[in-house]
Protein backbone atom coordinates (compact mmCIF):
# COMPACT_ATOMS: atom_id res chain seq x y z
CA UNK A 1 0.00 0.00 0.00
CA UNK A 2 1.04 3.43 -0.55
CA UNK A 3 3.12 5.55 1.72
CA UNK A 4 1.87 8.53 2.64
CA UNK A 5 4.89 11.72 2.82
CA UNK A 6 4.61 13.82 5.83
CA UNK A 7 6.75 16.71 7.10
CA UNK A 8 6.85 18.13 10.57
CA UNK A 9 9.55 19.61 13.08
CA UNK A 10 11.17 17.37 14.98
CA UNK A 11 12.46 19.49 18.12
CA UNK A 12 14.06 21.99 16.05
CA UNK A 13 14.96 20.26 12.70
CA UNK A 14 13.00 19.73 10.12
CA UNK A 15 11.66 16.00 9.48
CA UNK A 16 10.43 14.35 6.18
CA UNK A 17 9.47 10.91 6.18
CA UNK A 18 7.13 8.22 4.19
CA UNK A 19 4.76 6.75 6.43
CA UNK A 20 2.68 3.30 6.42
CA UNK A 21 -0.97 4.12 6.48
CA UNK A 22 -1.87 3.37 10.04
CA UNK A 23 1.69 4.12 11.33
CA UNK A 24 1.65 5.60 14.83
CA UNK A 25 3.59 8.22 15.23
CA UNK A 26 5.54 6.84 17.96
CA UNK A 27 6.65 3.93 15.39
CA UNK A 28 7.28 6.88 13.11
CA UNK A 29 9.84 8.65 15.56
CA UNK A 30 11.47 5.22 16.55
CA UNK A 31 12.05 3.93 12.88
CA UNK A 32 11.68 6.37 10.66
CA UNK A 33 13.26 9.04 12.85
CA UNK A 34 15.36 7.12 14.83
CA UNK A 35 14.49 9.10 17.67
CA UNK A 36 14.16 6.06 20.37
CA UNK A 37 13.36 8.47 23.42
CA UNK A 38 9.33 8.14 23.02
CA UNK A 39 9.23 4.78 24.50
CA UNK A 40 6.14 2.08 23.26
CA UNK A 41 4.66 0.99 26.29
CA UNK A 42 1.06 -0.30 26.57
CA UNK A 43 0.31 0.55 22.94
CA UNK A 44 -3.73 1.66 24.35
CA UNK A 45 -3.28 5.33 26.21
CA UNK A 46 -2.65 3.59 29.54
CA UNK A 47 0.89 4.02 30.67
CA UNK A 48 2.03 7.70 29.03
CA UNK A 49 5.45 6.58 28.10
CA UNK A 50 5.53 7.48 24.77
CA UNK A 51 4.14 11.33 25.68
CA UNK A 52 5.55 13.64 22.94
CA UNK A 53 5.01 17.36 22.59
CA UNK A 54 2.44 18.05 19.62
CA UNK A 55 2.06 22.03 19.05
CA UNK A 56 3.38 22.26 22.94
CA UNK A 57 0.74 20.28 24.25
CA UNK A 58 0.78 16.23 25.48
CA UNK A 59 0.01 13.91 23.17
CA UNK A 60 0.53 10.03 23.33
CA UNK A 61 2.15 9.12 20.33
CA UNK A 62 0.78 5.77 20.40
CA UNK A 63 -2.24 6.32 19.53
CA UNK A 64 -1.59 9.32 17.30
CA UNK A 65 -1.92 8.62 13.52
CA UNK A 66 1.48 9.60 12.17
CA UNK A 67 0.54 11.47 8.97
CA UNK A 68 -1.88 14.02 11.51
CA UNK A 69 1.27 15.80 12.32
CA UNK A 70 1.54 17.19 9.15
CA UNK A 71 3.22 20.47 9.31
CA UNK A 72 2.88 20.58 13.37
CA UNK A 73 5.98 20.82 15.74
CA UNK A 74 6.67 17.44 17.81
CA UNK A 75 8.92 17.94 20.84
CA UNK A 76 10.85 14.53 22.47
CA UNK A 77 13.09 13.98 25.26
CA UNK A 78 15.93 13.88 22.59
CA UNK A 79 15.18 17.89 22.59
CA UNK A 80 15.00 18.78 25.81
CA UNK A 81 18.68 18.97 26.26
CA UNK A 82 20.75 21.68 25.13
CA UNK A 83 24.16 20.52 23.31
CA UNK A 84 26.05 18.90 26.52
CA UNK A 85 23.95 20.99 29.02
CA UNK A 86 21.06 18.99 30.04
CA UNK A 87 17.62 20.41 31.15
CA UNK A 88 16.96 21.33 34.98
CA UNK A 89 14.46 18.20 34.73
CA UNK A 90 16.41 15.65 33.19
CA UNK A 91 19.49 17.19 36.28
CA UNK A 92 16.49 16.89 39.01
CA UNK A 93 15.59 13.58 37.63
CA UNK A 94 19.39 12.41 37.68
CA UNK A 95 20.23 13.96 41.55
CA UNK A 96 16.82 12.93 42.61
CA UNK A 97 17.10 9.29 41.65
CA UNK A 98 13.77 9.65 39.79
CA UNK A 99 14.78 7.08 37.34
CA UNK A 100 14.76 3.30 38.61
CA UNK A 101 14.53 0.91 35.36
CA UNK A 102 13.79 4.16 33.15
CA UNK A 103 11.26 3.29 30.54
CA UNK A 104 8.66 6.10 32.06
CA UNK A 105 11.20 8.63 32.43
CA UNK A 106 11.14 10.54 28.65
CA UNK A 107 7.23 10.03 29.21
CA UNK A 108 7.19 11.73 32.60
CA UNK A 109 9.97 14.76 31.15
CA UNK A 110 7.85 15.18 28.76
CA UNK A 111 4.67 15.46 30.89
CA UNK A 112 6.77 17.71 33.39
CA UNK A 113 8.35 19.90 30.82
CA UNK A 114 4.46 20.80 29.51
CA UNK A 115 3.37 22.08 32.97
CA UNK A 116 6.30 23.86 33.83
CA UNK A 117 5.61 25.55 30.16
CA UNK A 118 2.49 26.73 31.18
CA UNK A 119 2.81 26.62 35.13
CA UNK A 120 6.48 27.47 35.94
CA UNK A 121 5.73 27.63 39.97
CA UNK A 122 3.23 24.66 40.26
CA UNK A 123 1.75 23.29 43.41
CA UNK A 124 2.87 19.64 44.43
CA UNK A 125 -1.09 18.23 43.39
CA UNK A 126 -0.43 19.99 39.98
CA UNK A 127 2.32 18.21 39.63
CA UNK A 128 0.63 15.23 40.51
CA UNK A 129 -2.28 15.85 38.13
CA UNK A 130 0.30 16.57 35.53
CA UNK A 131 1.30 13.20 35.68
CA UNK A 132 -1.65 11.54 36.37
CA UNK A 133 -1.42 9.85 33.03
CA UNK A 134 2.07 8.37 32.98
CA UNK A 135 2.53 5.23 34.64
CA UNK A 136 5.91 3.93 36.89
CA UNK A 137 6.14 0.97 37.25
CA UNK A 138 8.65 0.96 39.61
CA UNK A 139 6.11 2.95 41.48
CA UNK A 140 9.00 5.95 42.16
CA UNK A 141 6.26 8.57 42.36
CA UNK A 142 7.66 10.58 45.04
CA UNK A 143 10.88 10.57 43.84
CA UNK A 144 9.60 12.37 40.29
CA UNK A 145 7.24 14.65 41.89
CA UNK A 146 10.01 15.89 44.11
CA UNK A 147 12.51 16.19 41.19
CA UNK A 148 9.96 18.33 39.06
CA UNK A 149 9.40 20.54 41.86
CA UNK A 150 13.00 20.87 42.22
CA UNK A 151 13.48 21.50 38.27
CA UNK A 152 10.67 24.54 39.01
CA UNK A 153 12.59 25.92 41.54
CA UNK A 154 15.76 25.61 40.39
CA UNK A 155 14.03 27.47 36.70
CA UNK A 156 12.41 29.97 39.07
CA UNK A 157 16.15 31.05 40.38
CA UNK A 158 15.18 30.01 44.18
CA UNK A 159 16.58 26.83 46.35
CA UNK A 160 14.52 24.17 45.71
CA UNK A 161 13.08 22.37 48.90
CA UNK A 162 14.06 19.14 49.18
CA UNK A 163 11.65 16.91 50.84
CA UNK A 164 8.31 19.32 50.95
CA UNK A 165 5.55 17.38 50.55
CA UNK B 1 -2.50 -2.63 7.29
CA UNK B 2 -5.10 0.02 7.00
CA UNK B 3 -6.12 2.50 4.60
CA UNK B 4 -6.23 5.55 5.38
CA UNK B 5 -9.10 8.67 3.85
CA UNK B 6 -8.18 11.68 4.59
CA UNK B 7 -11.40 14.15 3.81
CA UNK B 8 -11.62 17.86 4.48
CA UNK B 9 -15.11 18.07 6.24
CA UNK B 10 -17.25 15.94 7.91
CA UNK B 11 -19.77 15.62 5.47
CA UNK B 12 -17.49 13.87 2.96
CA UNK B 13 -16.26 11.68 5.71
CA UNK B 14 -19.69 10.70 6.47
CA UNK B 15 -20.55 9.73 2.55
CA UNK B 16 -16.91 8.08 2.44
CA UNK B 17 -17.47 5.79 5.44
CA UNK B 18 -19.30 2.15 4.59
CA UNK B 19 -18.49 -1.54 5.31
CA UNK B 20 -15.31 -1.95 7.02
CA UNK B 21 -14.45 1.53 7.21
CA UNK B 22 -14.13 3.54 10.62
CA UNK B 23 -14.35 7.30 11.84
CA UNK B 24 -11.27 8.13 13.36
CA UNK B 25 -11.45 11.55 15.62
CA UNK B 26 -9.12 12.22 18.76
CA UNK B 27 -7.50 7.99 18.49
CA UNK B 28 -8.23 7.13 21.69
CA UNK B 29 -10.30 4.72 20.76
CA UNK B 30 -9.38 3.72 16.73
CA UNK B 31 -5.54 3.97 16.93
CA UNK B 32 -5.42 1.42 19.79
CA UNK B 33 -7.81 -0.89 17.73
CA UNK B 34 -5.23 -0.53 15.01
CA UNK B 35 -2.06 -1.06 16.89
CA UNK B 36 -3.88 -4.31 18.39
CA UNK B 37 -4.54 -5.91 15.10
CA UNK B 38 -8.30 -5.54 14.92
CA UNK B 39 -9.46 -6.81 11.54
CA UNK B 40 -13.18 -6.10 11.95
CA UNK B 41 -12.10 -3.04 9.62
CA UNK B 42 -9.37 -2.16 6.96
CA UNK B 43 -9.89 1.59 6.22
CA UNK B 44 -9.89 4.16 8.60
CA UNK B 45 -11.52 7.84 7.38
CA UNK B 46 -10.53 11.17 8.89
CA UNK B 47 -12.04 14.60 8.63
CA UNK B 48 -9.49 17.47 8.65
CA UNK B 49 -12.36 19.84 9.64
CA UNK B 50 -14.53 18.27 12.44
CA UNK B 51 -17.16 19.76 14.33
CA UNK B 52 -14.86 21.74 17.11
CA UNK B 53 -16.51 23.94 20.36
CA UNK B 54 -18.91 24.69 22.04
CA UNK B 55 -21.75 27.32 20.41
CA UNK B 56 -24.32 28.47 22.87
CA UNK B 57 -27.76 30.45 21.70
CA UNK B 58 -31.21 30.78 23.52
CA UNK B 59 -32.33 27.43 22.77
CA UNK B 60 -29.49 25.68 24.18
CA UNK B 61 -25.44 24.31 23.59
CA UNK B 62 -24.59 22.52 20.64
CA UNK B 63 -20.91 20.81 21.11
CA UNK B 64 -19.38 19.62 17.92
CA UNK B 65 -18.25 16.07 18.35
CA UNK B 66 -14.08 16.83 17.51
CA UNK B 67 -14.31 19.14 20.77
CA UNK B 68 -11.81 17.64 23.45
CA UNK B 69 -11.83 16.76 26.76
CA UNK B 70 -9.71 20.05 27.25
CA UNK B 71 -11.62 22.20 24.88
CA UNK B 72 -14.67 21.32 26.79
CA UNK B 73 -12.36 22.64 30.73
CA UNK B 74 -11.64 25.38 28.35
CA UNK B 75 -14.72 26.79 27.64
CA UNK B 76 -16.65 28.92 30.47
CA UNK B 77 -20.37 28.08 28.42
CA UNK B 78 -20.04 24.39 30.13
CA UNK B 79 -18.61 24.86 32.86
CA UNK B 80 -21.13 22.69 34.20
CA UNK B 81 -19.30 19.57 32.64
CA UNK B 82 -15.88 20.23 34.17
CA UNK B 83 -16.01 17.96 36.86
CA UNK B 84 -16.53 15.10 34.01
CA UNK B 85 -14.12 15.76 31.50
CA UNK B 86 -11.51 16.30 34.37
CA UNK B 87 -11.80 12.98 35.47
CA UNK B 88 -11.28 11.68 31.90
CA UNK B 89 -7.84 10.60 31.27
CA UNK B 90 -4.81 12.15 32.15
CA UNK B 91 -3.57 15.18 30.44
CA UNK B 92 -2.40 13.97 27.57
CA UNK B 93 -5.76 11.88 26.92
CA UNK B 94 -7.61 14.90 27.33
CA UNK B 95 -5.97 16.54 24.64
CA UNK B 96 -6.79 13.80 22.36
CA UNK B 97 -10.06 12.56 23.06
CA UNK B 98 -13.09 13.75 21.75
CA UNK B 99 -17.20 13.88 22.77
CA UNK B 100 -17.91 12.21 19.53
CA UNK B 101 -15.84 9.20 20.51
CA UNK B 102 -16.96 9.17 24.04
CA UNK B 103 -20.24 8.33 23.13
CA UNK B 104 -19.13 5.10 21.27
CA UNK B 105 -16.56 4.25 24.20
CA UNK B 106 -17.31 1.13 25.63
CA UNK B 107 -17.03 0.23 29.56
CA UNK B 108 -15.04 1.17 31.35
CA UNK B 109 -15.19 4.18 29.22
CA UNK B 110 -17.64 6.54 28.57
CA UNK B 111 -18.25 8.95 31.38
CA UNK B 112 -19.05 12.26 29.32
CA UNK B 113 -21.95 10.37 27.93
CA UNK B 114 -23.25 9.55 31.05
CA UNK B 115 -23.73 13.11 31.74
CA UNK B 116 -24.98 13.99 28.53
CA UNK B 117 -27.97 11.23 29.22
CA UNK B 118 -28.63 12.78 32.38
CA UNK B 119 -28.61 16.16 30.78
CA UNK B 120 -31.51 15.30 27.97
CA UNK B 121 -28.97 15.70 25.28
CA UNK B 122 -29.63 14.87 21.14
CA UNK B 123 -26.82 13.29 19.13
CA UNK B 124 -27.21 15.56 15.79
CA UNK B 125 -26.15 13.22 12.84
CA UNK B 126 -24.23 14.54 9.97
CA UNK B 127 -27.22 14.98 7.91
CA UNK B 128 -29.01 17.42 10.45
CA UNK B 129 -31.34 14.46 11.89
CA UNK B 130 -31.10 14.27 15.95
CA UNK B 131 -32.10 11.74 18.22
CA UNK B 132 -32.04 11.62 21.83
CA UNK B 133 -29.26 10.05 23.81
CA UNK B 134 -31.25 7.22 24.92
CA UNK B 135 -32.36 5.84 21.39
CA UNK B 136 -28.51 6.75 20.00
CA UNK B 137 -27.49 4.59 22.55
CA UNK B 138 -29.61 1.62 22.49
CA UNK B 139 -28.72 1.53 18.66
CA UNK B 140 -25.21 2.75 18.73
CA UNK B 141 -23.68 -0.77 17.69
CA UNK B 142 -25.16 -0.59 14.38
CA UNK B 143 -25.74 2.96 13.68
CA UNK B 144 -24.87 4.10 10.08
CA UNK B 145 -23.55 7.59 9.69
CA UNK B 146 -21.66 10.04 11.52
CA UNK B 147 -21.93 12.03 14.48
CA UNK B 148 -21.58 15.68 13.69
CA UNK B 149 -22.77 17.08 17.15
CA UNK B 150 -24.65 16.48 19.95
CA UNK B 151 -27.35 19.36 21.62
CA UNK B 152 -28.68 20.19 25.12
CA UNK B 153 -30.14 22.41 27.19
CA UNK B 154 -28.91 24.43 29.57
CA UNK B 155 -29.06 22.63 33.13
CA UNK B 156 -30.65 25.07 35.32
CA UNK B 157 -28.19 25.77 38.11
CA UNK B 158 -27.60 23.55 41.16
CA UNK B 159 -29.27 20.95 39.16
CA UNK B 160 -25.99 18.62 37.94
CA UNK B 161 -25.08 16.35 39.86
CA UNK B 162 -21.73 13.85 39.01
CA UNK B 163 -19.38 11.33 40.47
CA UNK B 164 -17.40 8.86 38.81
CA UNK B 165 -16.04 5.67 41.13
CA UNK B 166 -12.32 4.44 40.68
CA UNK B 167 -10.14 2.56 42.26
CA UNK B 168 -6.96 4.40 41.07
CA UNK B 169 -6.92 8.14 42.01
CA UNK B 170 -6.71 10.88 39.90
CA UNK B 171 -6.49 9.34 37.31
CA UNK B 172 -8.77 6.04 36.97
CA UNK B 173 -11.00 4.09 34.81
CA UNK B 174 -14.69 3.56 36.09
CA UNK B 175 -15.91 1.16 38.63
CA UNK B 176 -19.23 2.93 38.37
CA UNK B 177 -19.95 6.46 36.88
CA UNK B 178 -23.12 8.42 38.04
CA UNK B 179 -25.13 11.45 36.77
CA UNK B 180 -28.21 13.10 37.38
CA UNK B 181 -30.07 16.60 36.70
CA UNK B 182 -32.11 16.67 39.72
CA UNK B 183 -34.59 19.51 38.39
CA UNK B 184 -38.16 18.66 40.04
CA UNK B 185 -40.50 17.01 38.61
CA UNK B 186 -39.14 15.19 35.71
CA UNK B 187 -35.66 14.46 37.20
CA UNK B 188 -32.53 12.07 35.22
CA UNK B 189 -30.68 9.74 37.10
CA UNK B 190 -28.23 7.82 35.08
CA UNK B 191 -25.52 5.29 36.08
CA UNK B 192 -22.59 3.96 33.52
CA UNK B 193 -20.66 0.81 33.80
CA UNK B 194 -23.81 -0.68 35.08
CA UNK B 195 -25.10 -2.83 31.78
CA UNK B 196 -23.76 -2.47 27.98
CA UNK B 197 -24.37 1.44 27.65
CA UNK B 198 -25.34 4.07 30.27
CA UNK B 199 -28.19 3.20 31.77
CA UNK B 200 -31.28 5.51 33.50
CA UNK B 201 -32.42 4.44 36.78
CA UNK B 202 -36.33 4.71 36.20
CA UNK B 203 -37.20 3.80 39.92
CA UNK B 204 -34.51 6.22 41.44
CA UNK B 205 -36.14 9.13 39.13
CA UNK B 206 -39.12 8.24 40.04
CA UNK B 207 -38.46 8.49 43.98
CA UNK B 208 -36.65 12.02 43.41
CA UNK B 209 -39.55 13.69 41.43
CA UNK B 210 -40.64 15.46 44.41
CA UNK B 211 -37.41 16.95 44.99
CA UNK B 212 -34.74 15.94 46.91
CA UNK B 213 -35.90 15.37 50.93
CA UNK B 214 -34.17 12.84 53.18
CA UNK B 215 -36.80 10.52 52.75
CA UNK B 216 -37.10 10.87 49.05
CA UNK B 217 -33.10 10.23 48.72
CA UNK B 218 -33.36 7.10 50.66
CA UNK B 219 -36.13 5.59 48.38
CA UNK B 220 -34.31 6.40 45.68
CA UNK B 221 -31.11 4.65 46.96
CA UNK B 222 -33.42 1.41 47.75
CA UNK B 223 -34.16 1.19 44.11
CA UNK B 224 -31.49 2.31 42.08
CA UNK B 225 -30.50 -0.85 40.70
CA UNK B 226 -33.79 -1.79 39.05
CA UNK B 227 -33.25 -2.36 35.32
CA UNK B 228 -29.45 -1.84 35.41
CA UNK B 229 -27.33 -4.67 34.55
CA UNK B 230 -23.51 -4.21 35.61
CA UNK B 231 -21.17 -7.30 34.20
CA UNK B 232 -18.19 -8.81 35.79
CA UNK B 233 -14.97 -7.15 34.88
CA UNK B 234 -11.61 -7.09 35.97
CA UNK B 235 -12.32 -3.86 37.86
CA UNK B 236 -15.17 -4.90 40.57
CA UNK B 237 -17.91 -8.24 40.27
CA UNK B 238 -21.48 -7.19 38.90
CA UNK B 239 -22.47 -8.47 42.74
CA UNK B 240 -20.08 -5.67 43.67
CA UNK B 241 -21.46 -3.05 41.58
CA UNK B 242 -25.07 -4.06 42.68
CA UNK B 243 -24.15 -3.99 46.51
CA UNK B 244 -22.33 -0.31 46.47
CA UNK B 245 -24.72 1.80 44.10
CA UNK B 246 -26.78 3.02 46.28
CA UNK B 247 -24.18 3.90 48.40
CA UNK B 248 -22.10 6.13 45.29
CA UNK B 249 -26.04 7.52 44.63
CA UNK B 250 -26.30 9.16 48.20
CA UNK B 251 -22.93 10.15 48.04
CA UNK B 252 -23.42 11.86 44.96
CA UNK B 253 -26.49 13.86 45.94
CA UNK B 254 -25.13 14.59 49.63
CA UNK B 255 -22.09 16.12 47.61
CA UNK B 256 -24.07 18.82 46.07
CA UNK B 257 -24.35 19.57 42.40
CA UNK B 258 -21.81 19.93 40.71
CA UNK B 259 -22.43 23.16 38.61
Amino acid sequence: MAKTPVTFTLNDAEAALFVDPGAALVDVLRRGAGDLTPKQGCAQGTCGACTVLIDGVPHLSCLTLAETVQGRHVETTSGLAGGPDLHPLQKAFIEGFAAQCGFCTSGMLMAAKSLLDQTPDPTRDQVIEAISGNLCRCTGYEPIVDAILTAAAEMQGRPAQQGVR
Amino acid sequence: MVEVQTCQTMAEAAASLGEGARYLGGGTIVMRQVNYGDQSFHRIVRALQPERGVRGDVQGLRIGAGTTMADLLASSEVRFLHPVARQIGGPAIRNMATLGGNLFAQNPYGDLAVALLALDAQVVMSGGQAQPMERFLAERGHLRGLVEAVSLPRPQPGTFYFRKVSRVKPKGVSVMSLAGCLRSGDPRVVFGNMGPAPTRARAAERALAGGLSEAAISAACSVCTEGLAPADDALASAWYRREVAAVHLRRMLDSGASD
